[in-house]
């Protein structure tokens, strides 16, 4: 299936869980923080949602600023 | 004496209890290793940090948080970058799931930046309230970067806002507190009745005297990031900042001697050996 992975087209295997993409984007699941079409999906829920076709995915954690 | 000046200087926002009034930035520095000496340098002990995509930043996949003691420091998570209320509300939420992560007290909390346009960077007055209710609503403590308006500043804070913190100037600008008039009302309405409501100038300090000005009127911190990071020697003015946060403390809370347009002589009048001008 084809989504978006902070605005980058992707291809993910049908079924893929939130959980699966930080664990291939080899990120630690603790400092970041999960959106999916705008809403943010909770570290708890991450194992059990699986993303769909065209879903919107925001991976994103902290940088410097002011 | 020394504990009584330093309970002064401890600064309480909402449950958070501060043991320095100076709070800092960690964007704009050469490199996360100078951002941590400069941080360590300035005193504080509460820090500013943005929210963005993953690996976008630092291609290196330096890691801020691999910079910063997250145990030291309570992180103070900013919507910059917003421009409606509805983004803002999205990357509050986002940062809280960041920090409830790396387990940092600063989870709670939010400084609200919804900005009206790229070129003044001036906060957007209406989104900012209209994000500040709905963030109150979701259980933040919501610190409100705003304009020096005391009309909004008042607004602010009856939509339930923890913290407003007026600009001293556009940020990132370097040019002080251009209207003291304007924070001293603020400080009035903000603080009628309710003399620990902490009012925090956020924005446009260029350099040390700027700090002690805002201080001086008798705010309850600065934020600061760009006279930090961008000056010749961020580590040096690391230390102007902190000292000028004291030194601005400790002389509004001593009462200064008010202007007068002619002089007063310090040495006494009795017993002068000399003639006085006519």
């Amino acid at each position: 299936m084809q989504l978006s992975v902070n605005g980058r087209e992707r291809e993910l295997p049908e079924g893929t869980t939130i959980a699966q993409l930080i664990e291939e984007l080899a990120l630690d699941p603790r400092s970041l923080a999960v959106e999916c079409n705008l809403e943010l999906v909770p570290r708890a829920q991450h194992a059990q949602t699986q993303l769909k076709e065209g879903d919107r995915v925001e991976v994103v954690t902290l940088v410097g600023g002011g | 004496m020394a504990t009584e000046i330093l309970a002064e200087s401890s600064l309480t926002i909402g449950t958070h209890t501060l043991s320095s009034r100076l709070i800092v930035g960690t964007g704009k520095y050469a490199n996360y290793e100078l951002m941590g000496e400069a941080l360590q340098r300035s005193g504080t002990d509460c820090i500013t940090v943005a929210v963005r995509r993953e690996r976008l930043i630092d291609a290196a996949g330096n890691n801020l948080l691999e910079f910063i003691d997250t145990q030291r420091y309570t992180l103070l998570p900013n919507t910059a970058g917003c421009f409606s209320a509805e983004d803002a509300v999205r990357v509050a939420r986002l940062g809280r799931e960041i920090l409830v992560g790396i387990e940092n007290p600063g989870a709670d909390w939010v400084k609200l930046e919804v900005l009206s346009d790229t070129k003044t960077l001036l906060p957007d007055p209406i989104a900012t309230l209209e994000a500040t209710e709905k963030l109150v609503a979701d259980g933040f403590q919501v610190l409100c970067y705003s304009t020096d308006d005391p009309v909004v500043a008042r607004r602010l804070k009856e939509a339930g806002a923890t913290s407003v913190m007026p600009a001293g100037s556009p940020i990132g600008s370097g040019q002080g507190v251009l209207n003291p008039n304007n924070i001293r009302i603020c400080l009035e309405y903000l603080k009628e009745g309710d003399p620990d409501y902490p009012v925090i100038v956020d924005a446009g300090v260029g350099t040390a005297s700027d700090v002690t000005i805002a201080m001086e009127l008798g705010v309850d911190g600065v934020l600061l990031n760009t006279g930090i990071a961008h000056a010749k020697d961020p580590l040096k003015m690391a230390d102007a900042m902190r000292h000028a946060t004291e030194a601005g403390r400790l002389a509004y809370l001593s009462g200064r001697i008010p202007r007068k347009l002619y002089a007063t002589a310090s040495s006494p009048d009795e017993g002068v050996i000399t003639s006085k001008p006519r």
